[in-house]
């Protein structure tokens, strides 16, 4: 047999290709990339986040101010993001752990009900969504003095949403605006009811797939030893449907934490909306791309890290590894 | 249902009253309004002052704007084209959803028919007049956009399933690393990248339509997630049928063309059908790029400020195109699921 039939000169063969075809696109790419920053001067490497960002940003967790540096103005960013993907995390889980059950409920109005939001929201895009409550928020809601309080100590109006929060008190209105409370901007309003509401419809659904996933015989036989509903729920359902629940819900939280970025249409100030500010100021494209993809490369594993571990404590003692 | 099963569906426990008449009570609360807000105090001539004195929805913006929203910045003069080659796909989709058609006919057709919308969108041949893909916009925009995306993602997913399940170690490393790195990233992320970056990467001199450029960063996300997809099909095959096909001394061309893919594709489809319904959603983002899609088209109209504050019936029109396309196509997929389930040979 010629050595060129040979299954493993064959598979060294295509794998040398392979690699050679990437090192050459790739070679071919970053050359015309360093032609074309060599003449439209623009120096490559990370030096431009320790210059002076010189641009504002309206929602700042912790001091900034435009004299600070670039780095200072991306972490800013960063926190943004973090901040509406816990916030939109937890809502999205509350409104979509009760939509679940209801599409499972024996009465027929709440389930259908139930299905007529799981389908709107799934099927309508997300960046729609976000405009629609955009526009209700800044246009529907009324002005500060009239604001609208659903719920005691909750105030709807179109500067943002003002809420009672643990260490700074109720909001209270005072003068043009809300004093105490945390008082959320009309764009991160915005975005935390569209993520929220979007997301909840594929939790509710991971949530139902779930429940019908725990097997009719062990429900059958914790009645049949005299549990409650309620114990069955507790002891039985929940604990076995977790298991099928954890995983998917999982990439719907990553799929929130990527959707976030969607902020940069709105006007919040999220990582991928300051790194793109930077990047239309310092043309360094490259770095700017490559500290996104990095940023939310992390964001993924620590978010698949936690829900490994949470997935672990509810595996079946057998299961666990 | 029987009547007496609905009665205890709805009345049977005292608690299950409680919860139905809750819900009517809602419902009677709250459709009437928006009965008499869509309907009957609804205004469908164009007439902004007229709006603003009715409490009811302005249709008139939809009367007014839905040449833009459907169409963007197309030649007003041609609307006919644009509206020939939405219709085109939806006959292309329609006729690719029935299995009797899943032949090698079908991919000509598509082919034929993509030439087709190609050459009536753009002109230069036939006497149409040249339109740059620069004024394309509206539905046909979202439907290329996504079609093509898909499409091209395709054929590039299913190598990288494959590379992802080959033995060779360097193929699988340069596989998963390309599927993980496009996953783990906003596509928006992307986008910018292939708006900011595809010039950079070109040697000088050569420049690429914003369109060409939008859709590169929508083929590298959908080829990765649609990967994933193809894997799925690929994990559910039964390993006797490649193991027949080894035996049998067929070619690893062989064995992957003749007998795992089209099975292993089949078993996809569902899963596939559910990323086209995620990339047609997905377009969209090409507003926050400068780009007037069926949503940017919209934006564009609402953005003339004596219609401004009719935002509401825009979305909900949009919101409408968009859901007829998403939701007929998950329903499908989710027949697809059943039907495949049903008529899949049972595992030995």
């Amino acid at each position: 047999m010629a050595f060129w039939n040979d299954r493993r000169t064959r598979g060294y063969l295509y794998q040398i290709a392979a690699l050679g075809g990437v090192v050459l696109v790739g070679g071919i790419l970053v050359s015309n990339t360093l032609d074309n920053l060599a003449r439209q001067n623009i120096a490559t490497g990370f030096g431009f986040l320790d210059r002076e960002a010189g641009f504002g940003i309206s929602e700042h967790l912790v001091d900034y101010s435009p004299a600070d540096t670039y780095l200072r103005a991306l972490c800013i960013g960063l926190l943004n993001t973090f901040r509406i993907s816990a916030a939109g995390i937890v809502l999205c889980s509350l409104i979509g752990i009760v939509v679940g059950f209801a599409r499972l409920a024996p009465n027929i109005l709440v389930a259908r009900l139930a299905s007529v939001y799981v389908e709107i929201t799934r099927n309508i895009p997300v960046l729609l969504q976000l405009f629609f409550w955009y526009a209700v928020v800044i246009q529907a809601f009324p002005p500060p003095a009239a604001a609208w309080e659903p719920i005691t100590g909750v105030f709807l109006s179109n500067r943002g949403i003002a809420i009672p929060w643990p260490g700074l008190g109720a909001p209270v209105f005072e003068g043009f605006n809300f004093r105490g409370g945390a008082v959320l901007s009309p764009e991160l309003s915005a975005l935390l009811i569209g993520l929220s509401i979007y997301t909840s419809g594929f939790v509710a659904e991971t949530v139902r797939g779930g429940i019908l996933s725990v097997p009719k015989g062990q429900l059958e036989a914790a009645r049949a030893v005299g549990l409650t509903r309620f114990q069955v729920l507790r002891f039985v359902t929940m604990p076995l449907a977790l298991r099928a629940i954890v995983p998917p819900t999982t990439n719907q939280y990553l799929n929130l934490t990527k959707n976030s970025a969607l902020a940069v249409a709105i006007g919040y100030p999220d990582f991928v909306s300051v790194a793109n500010t930077t990047i239309n100021q310092t043309g360094q494209a490259i770095e700017g791309v490559a500290l996104i993809m990095a940023a939310y490369l992390t964001i993924s594993l620590v978010i698949s890290a936690l829900m490994n571990w949470f997935n672990r404590h509810v595996a079946l003692v057998g299961e666990r590894s | 249902m029987t009547l007496k099963a609905l009665w205890h569906g709805l009345f049977g426990t005292w608690y299950n009253a409680f919860l139905s008449l809750a819900v009517i009570w809602l419902l009677a609360v709250w459709l009437p309004p928006m009965f008499h807000w869509a309907i009957l105090d609804a205004k469908i001539a164009p007439d902004p002052a007229a709006c603003r004195a009715s409490f009811g929805a302005c249709w008139g913006f939809i009367t007014e704007k839905h040449r833009l929203i459907l169409f963007g910045a197309y030649p007003f003069d041609q609307h006919w084209r644009p509206l020939i080659a939405s219709m085109l796909f939806v006959v292309l989709l329609a006729t690719s959803c029935n299995p009797r058609f899943w032949h090698t006919s079908l991919a000509l057709g598509w082919m034929l028919g993509l030439t087709v919308i190609f050459v009536l969108m753009h002109g230069g041949a036939l006497g149409l007049s040249v339109v740059e893909s620069a004024m394309w916009g509206g539905l046909p925009l979202t439907l290329i956009l996504a079609v093509f995306g898909l499409a091209l993602a395709f054929p590039i997913a299913v190598l990288l399933a494959l590379g992802r399940r080959s033995h060779l170690p360097i193929i699988r490393a340069l596989c998963v690393t390309f599927i993980e790195l496009v996953r783990g990233v906003p596509l928006i992320s992307l986008l910018f990248m292939a708006s900011v970056m595809v010039p950079l990467f070109l040697p000088e001199g050569i420049t690429v339509a914003k369109l060409v450029r939008a859709e590169i960063g929508l083929i590298i996300f959908a080829a990765a997630y649609s990967a994933e997809s193809v894997r799925g099909g690929l994990q559910a095959l039964n390993r006797g049928q490649e193991e027949a096909a080894d035996a049998l001394g067929l070619s690893y061309f062989h064995k992957t063309w003749y007998i795992v893919l089209p099975q292993a594709l089949r078993i996809a489809i569902p899963s596939i059908t559910n990323n086209f319904i995620s990339t047609f959603k997905d377009t969209s983002l090409v507003v926050i790029i400068g780009m007037f899609d069926l949503l940017g088209a919209l934006k564009a109209g609402l953005n003339d400020a004596q219609w401004r504050s009719f935002y509401a019936e825009g979305y909900l029109f949009v919101a409408a195109i968009y859901f007829v396309f998403t939701f007929s196509m998950s329903k499908y997929s989710q027949y697809l699921e059943r039907d495949i389930a049903r008529t899949a040979p049972k595992p030995s």
